[in-house]
C-alpha cells in the first residue's frame, strides 16, 4: 500500500519528465547516494573496495558507455577492451607528460581522446550494419592492443612494456599508486560514476537520445523523419567511447596501477562489459549498473561457495563459472531481452498493485 | 631470384593456411546460409569436437574432475585406448547430440528474434561450451594424433628443388588439410545439390515462412545443420588440434574466420574459400614486406583491418548477395 | 481552362482556400536495373489541396511517393519544391525541407513510448548541442517542455491520451497508424505524405481516418499528398486525383473527371493492354 502513484500529481511537462516520478523512488535514490558518499568510506575496507566496489563502479561505467551504443543506439560493438586501452594509454601519457595537471582533468581529456579515436572507428557504421559492424569493431580491438603493444612511444620504452601508474593527489590526498587507501579509491570512481551516469541519463532522454533509439529502432525511418545518420551515430560513438575511456583510464590509474595492453585489455574485456549491459538491460542507465553488478559478484560468490565453502579447485570453479555466465546470456535473452532493469521494473509494476492485484 | 621464391613458398604456406580458414568460415556460412544464424561458438565447437575425440581416443573418464571434486575420488580414465576411427566416428555421434541439445533448448526459444539478439546468444553458447568442455574434459593442453602425416613435405621439397632449384618448405599436415577441405566442400556441395535434405535446405536458406509452408520441419533443418557445422568443427579440430595442440587457443579460430567470412560474403561457400585463401596469403605477405617496418606481429589485425577497410567499399563481401533497402 | 487551372489559387466548393503549387514534378523517369518503374510522369501538388495518387497494384504510386519524399532519386525529371529545384538529397535532408511522411507498412520506432514517438516528429526543430543537452538544466530542458506542450496538442487533436507512454510495439495497428500519422503531424510539414494511410483497416477505423485527415487539412492548412487503395474514400477525400497504371499517369483531374476518364476506367476493369 506503500508504493503508489495515487496522489502524486504531475502539474508539468517537466515534473512528468523527470527521472524517477514516484516520489518514493527519489527518496530511496537520495538515502542511496547518501550512504554511498557519506558511509561506506568510513567502512570500506581494503578487501571490499579492491574485490568488489572499485571494479564494480569502473565496469558499470565501462557498461554505460557500451550501453549508449549497443543498447540505446543498436551498434553492437566488440572493441571495449581496445577503447578503453585507449583510455589507460592515454592517460598514463598525458599524466608523465604533464604531472603538474590533475590527474581528474587527465582522466577526462583520456575520455576525450577515446571519443576521437571511437569515432574514427565508429565511420564505417555508416555503411556496415548488424554482425557485420559487430565483427568490424573487432579490428578496433585487435589493432589498438597490437598498436600499444609494439610502439614502444606508447609505454614510454620501459623494459617490460608495461604501463605503471605514478603516485598522483586529489586535494592532497594520495588517489593512485600502490599505497592509495580504499576510501580514496572508492570515492574518486563514485564521483566518475555518478556523473556519467547523470550525464547518461540527460543524454538519453532527451533530443541525442531519441536520435539514437530511432536509428536503433528502425534506421530508414529515422533517415527519413530528419535524423542524419552520420552525426547521430558518430554522436553515440562519441558518447559511449568517452564514458568507456573514462572508464579504461580508471581501471588503470586507480584500480591496476599497471598495466599490459593485451593483458588488461583483451578481448574478454569487450565480452565481459558486452554481457553486463545484456545481463542488465539493454537501454537502461540503472541496467549498466546492475548488470555490472552481476558480473562483478557473481566470481567472487562462486568462488566463496565453490572454493571457499566446498573446497573445490579453483580452475573448476571458473570453468563452471564461463558455464553459468554462458548460459545465464542464453538465458536472459530468450527470456528478458531488457535483463535485469525490466525483472526490476516488473516487480515495480507489481508492488505498485499490492496487495490488489486486480 | 632466391627472394622471389622464397616470396612463392610464402604464398604457398598462406594458401595452406588460408584453406585451414576457410575450413572453419565454411562452419559459419552453412549455420548462416540454413538459419540466418551468425555462429559465434563455430570457434569452441572445433575446440569442444577435438577435446571430445582426444578424450574418447585416450579413455578419459568425462567429468573426471568435477566427479572427483564433488565426491572425493581418484578418476581419470577408464585405463583404454579406441582405435581413430571409431573415436571419430563416436565423436561425430557427440556433435549430433550437441546440435540437438542446441536446437531444444536455445535456437527454438529464439525463433524470430533479430540476427543481431542471435548472433549475441551464440557468444553466450560459446562461453557456456568452453567451460563445458573443459569441465567434461579438463583444461590441461593435449596432443591429438589420428595418425595424419606431419612434419616437412620430402617429397615436395624435392620435386621443387627439381623444378626451381629451390625446395620449398611445405607441411605435410597442410598438404593433407587442403586435400581434406577440398573434399569436404565437394561433399557438401553434392549434399545440398542432389539430396532431398539438401534441397530443404537450399529452400529454408532463400526463404523460411515458404519453406514451411511447403512441409519442410525447420526444427529437423536446424539439428540437421548444426550437425553438419559440428562435423565440420570436427574436421576442423583435428586439423588445428593435430598443428597446435588441443587448448583453449584453438577455438580462437573463429576469431581468424570472422574476417574471412566478412571478405567473402556470409552466404557463399566459394566466398568462405577464397576470403581464407586472401587472408592466408594476405598476412604472410604483408608481414614479410611491411612488418618489419611497423613491429611485426601484424597477423594478430591484418585480416580485420583488410576486411573492414574492404567492406566500406562492398558492404556484402566478394560473393555476397546485395542488400537493397526497402520502406 | 477549368478554375483548377488558375496558378494563383482558387476556392473549393466547400470553402478552404488552395494556393498556388507547392510542388512540381517534371517529366519524372525512375528505373531499378532493367525495370522502369516510373515512366515520364509529370504533375503538381498545390498549397492546401488534398492531393491523390491512385492506380492498380505495381502502378508505381509508392515509388513516386519515394521520389517525392527524397528516398529514391529518379534517373530523369525534375523536382521543383516551393519554387525552387530540388538537386539530389538525402532523406534527412528532404525532411528539412518539411516534408513528412507515414509509411505503408508502419515505421514507428517499437522500442520507444508513444510520445517519444511522436516527439521523434520533432526533432529537425531541436536546437540544443550535446553539452547543454548532456546538463539538461537550462537549454536543454526548456527546449524539451515548449515542444512537449506542441505534442500534447498533437496527441488531443488525434485523440490518444491514454497511451501517451505505452510502448508503441504493443499498440494495435489501428492506433499505430494514427500514432505514425501524429509524428508526421509533430514535425509541422508544408507537405505530409500518406502511404495508403487506411491499408487493412476496418470500415470504422478507415471513417476515423478520414475525419482525421480532412481535419488536419482543414485546420493546420497542411497540403496532403495520399496514396489509396480504396477508391472510395479516396474520391470523397481529395480535391485532385493523378491515376497511375503501369508506370504512366492515364489521368489527372477532379474525382469526377477521374471517374469519368475512359482509360482509367479500363485500367480498373482490366481491360487488355496492346
Amino acid at each position: 500500500m506503500i508504493y503508489r502513484e495515487a496522489g502524486d500529481f504531475k502539474a508539468s511537462y517537466r515534473a512528468d519528465g523527470q527521472t524517477f516520478p514516484l516520489r518514493l523512488d527519489r527518496t530511496a535514490y537520495w538515502a542511496l547516494l547518501a550512504v554511498a558518499f557519506l558511509v561506506v568510506p568510513f567502512v570500506i575496507t581494503d578487501y571490499w573496495a579492491t574485490s568488489v566496489l572499485v571494479p564494480f563502479l569502473i565496469y558499470a561505467i565501462a557498461a554505460l558507455g557500451l550501453n549508449i551504443l549497443v543498447g540505446y543506439t543498436g551498434q553492437v560493438s566488440l572493441g571495449t577492451g581496445g577503447f578503453m586501452a585507449v583510455g589507460a594509454y592515454a592517460t598514463y601519457k598525458l599524466t608523465t607528460m604533464f604531472p603538474d595537471v590533475s590527474i581528474l582533468i587527465h582522466v577526462v581529456l583520456a575520455g576525450g581522446v577515446t571519443a576521437l579515436v571511437g569515432m574514427l572507428f565508429g565511420l564505417p557504421s555508416l555503411r556496415i550494419k548488424g554482425f557485420y559492424l559487430a565483427v568490424s569493431t573487432l579490428a578496433a580491438q585487435f589493432f589498438l592492443i597490437w598498436l600499444f603493444n609494439k610502439v614502444p612511444w606508447f609505454y614510454n620504452y620501459s623494459a617490460s612494456g608495461q604501463i605503471t601508474m605514478p603516485e598522483r593527489t586529489v586535494f592532497g590526498v594520495l588517489v593512485t599508486g600502490p599505497s592509495t587507501s580504499a576510501p580514496a579509491k572508492y570515492l574518486v570512481c563514485l564521483g566518475f560514476a555518478v556523473i556519467l551516469a547523470w550525464l547518461a541519463r540527460n543524454l538519453t532522454r532527451g533530443t541525442s537520445g531519441r536520435k539514437w533509439m530511432a536509428i536503433r529502432d528502425m534506421d530508414i525511418a529515422a533517415e527519413i523523419i530528419g535524423v542524419n545518420p552520420l552525426t547521430a551515430k558518430l554522436t553515440s560513438f562519441a558518447v559511449s567511447s568517452f564514458m568507456i575511456g573514462i572508464a579504461g583510464a580508471l581501471f588503470f590509474a586507480v584500480y591496476l596501477g599497471a598495466a599490459e595492453a593485451s593483458e588488461s585489455f583483451g578481448i574478454n574485456k569487450s565480452f565481459l562489459i558486452l554481457f553486463m549491459v545484456i545481463i542488465g538491460g539493454l537501454g537502461s542507465v540503472f541496467g549498466s549498473f546492475a548488470g555490472a553488478a552481476f558480473m562483478v559478484l557473481l566470481p567472487v560468490l562462486l568462488k566463496n561457495v565453490l572454493v571457499g565453502g566446498m573446497g573445490w579447485p579453483t580452475d573448476l570453479a571458473a570453468h563452471i563459472e564461463l558455464m553459468i555466465v554462458g548460459a545465464l546470456i542464453v538465458f536472459f535473452l530468450i527470456v528478458e531481452p531488457h535483463g535485469l532493469a525490466q525483472l526490476w521494473r516488473l516487480t515495480k509494476e507489481k508492488l505498485r498493485l499490492w496487495p490488489f492485484p486486480h | 631470384m632466391e627472394q622471389l621464391l622464397y616470396v612463392a613458398e610464402l604464398v604457398m604456406n598462406g594458401l595452406m593456411t588460408g584453406v585451414m580458414y576457410a575450413l572453419v568460415a565454411l562452419g559459419f556460412v552453412l549455420i548462416f546460409k540454413a538459419s540466418g544464424v551468425f555462429n559465434y561458438s563455430q570457434g569452441v565447437l572445433a575446440l569442444f569436437a577435438a577435446l571430445t575425440l582426444v578424450g574418447i581416443q585416450n579413455g578419459q573418464i568425462p567429468f573426471a574432475h568435477l566427479i572427483n571434486a564433488m565426491f572425493g575420488t581418484n578418476l581419470h580414465s577408464f585405463g583404454w585406448t579406441v582405435p581413430s576411427v571409431l573415436a571419430i566416428l563416436l565423436t561425430a555421434g557427440v556433435m549430433v547430440l550437441l546440435a540437438l541439445a542446441i536446437e531444444k533448448l536455445v535456437l527454438r526459444h529464439l525463433v524470430g528474434q533479430e540476427p543481431i539478439i542471435l548472433f549475441m546468444a551464440t557468444i553466450g553458447l560459446a562461453y557456456f561450451l568452453e567451460g563445458f568442455g573443459d569441465v567434461m574434459w579438463g583444461a590441461d593442453v593435449k596432443t591429438l594424433d589420428v595418425g595424419l602425416p606431419q612434419g616437412i613435405s620430402d617429397t615436395a621439397e624435392a620435386w621443387t628443388a627439381q623444378l626451381t632449384g629451390y625446395g620449398f618448405f611445405i607441411d605435410r599436415l597442410d598438404i593433407w588439410a587442403a586435400i581434406v577441405a577440398t573434399a569436404l566442400v565437394a561433399a557438401l556441395v553434392a549434399f545440398s545439390q542432389f539430396t532431398k535434405q539438401g534441397r530443404a535446405m537450399r529452400a529454408v536458406a532463400d526463404d523460411h515462412q515458404a519453406a514451411l509452408s511447403v512441409g519442410i520441419s525447420l526444427q529437423f533443418i536446424w539439428i540437421m545443420v548444426w550437425s553438419i557445422a559440428g562435423f565440420v568443427a570436427l574436421v576442423a579440430g583435428i586439423m588445428w588440434g593435430t598443428k597446435s595442440g588441443v587448448q583453449f587457443s584453438l577455438s580462437l579460430i573463429a576469431l581468424k574466420a570472422l574476417p574471412v567470412l566478412m571478405l567473402g560474403g556470409f552466404t557463399s561457400i566459394p566466398g568462405a574459400i577464397v576470403g581464407g585463401l586472401i587472408i592466408g596469403v594476405g598476412e604472410k605477405l604483408f608481414e614479410f614486406f611491411v612488418g618489419p617496418m611497423i613491429g611485426g606481429a601484424t597477423e594478430t589485425w591484418f585480416a580485420y583491418v583488410l576486411a573492414l577497410i574492404f567492406l566500406v567499399f562492398r558492404p556484402q563481401g566478394l560473393f555476397g548477395e546485395r542488400i537493397i533497402e526497402r520502406v | 481552362m477549368t478554375i483548377m487551372e488558375n496558378p494563383a489559387g482558387y476556392i473549393t466548393a466547400d470553402g478552404r482556400k488552395i494556393g498556388g503549387t507547392l510542388m512540381d514534378l517534371r517529366n519524372i523517369t525512375l528505373r531499378f536495373g532493367g525495370v522502369t518503374a516510373i515512366k515520364d510522369i509529370s504533375f503538381d501538388i498545390r498549397e492546401g489541396e488534398i492531393r491523390a495518387i491512385i492506380g492498380p497494384n505495381g502502378a508505381g504510386k509508392s515509388s513516386m511517393l519515394n521520389v517525392i519524399s527524397g528516398f529514391y532519386v529518379p534517373q530523369e525529371g525534375e523536382v521543383w519544391f516551393r519554387g525552387q529545384r530540388r538537386g539530389q538529397m538525402r532523406p534527412y535532408q528532404v525532411a528539412r525541407l518539411g516534408i513528412a511522411r507515414t509509411f505503408q507498412n508502419i515505421a514507428l520506432f517499437d522500442g520507444m513510448s508513444v510520445l517519444d514517438n511522436i516527439m521523434t516528429g520533432r526533432l529537425t526543430m531541436m536546437k540544443s548541442n550535446l553539452l547543454q543537452q548532456a546538463v539538461w538544466r537550462g537549454a536543454a530542458e526548456r527546449e524539451e517542455t515548449a515542444h512537449r506542450e506542441k505534442v500534447e496538442k498533437i496527441i488531443d487533436f488525434l485523440e490518444i491520451q491514454n497511451i501517451r507512454k505505452t510502448p508503441v510495439g504493443r499498440l494495435p495497428y489501428g492506433l499505430k497508424k494514427r500514432v505514425e500519422l501524429a509524428r508526421a503531424l509533430a514535425a509541422e510539414p508544408n507537405l505530409l505524405l500518406l502511404d495508403e494511410p487506411m491499408a487493412g483497416m476496418n470500415v470504422e477505423e478507415k471513417e476515423d481516418m478520414s475525419r482525421f485527415i480532412l481535419d488536419v487539412n482543414d485546420e493546420f492548412g497542411t497540403t496532403i499528398a495520399l496514396i489509396e487503395h480504396d477508391m472510395g474514400v479516396v474520391m470523397d477525400l481529395s480535391d485532385r486525383v493523378v491515376v497511375m497504371d503501369y508506370g504512366r499517369k492515364i489521368g489527372d483531374g477532379t474525382p469526377d473527371e477521374v471517374r469519368n476518364n475512359q482509360a482509367v476506367i479500363d485500367a480498373y476493369l482490366g481491360v487488355a493492354h496492346d
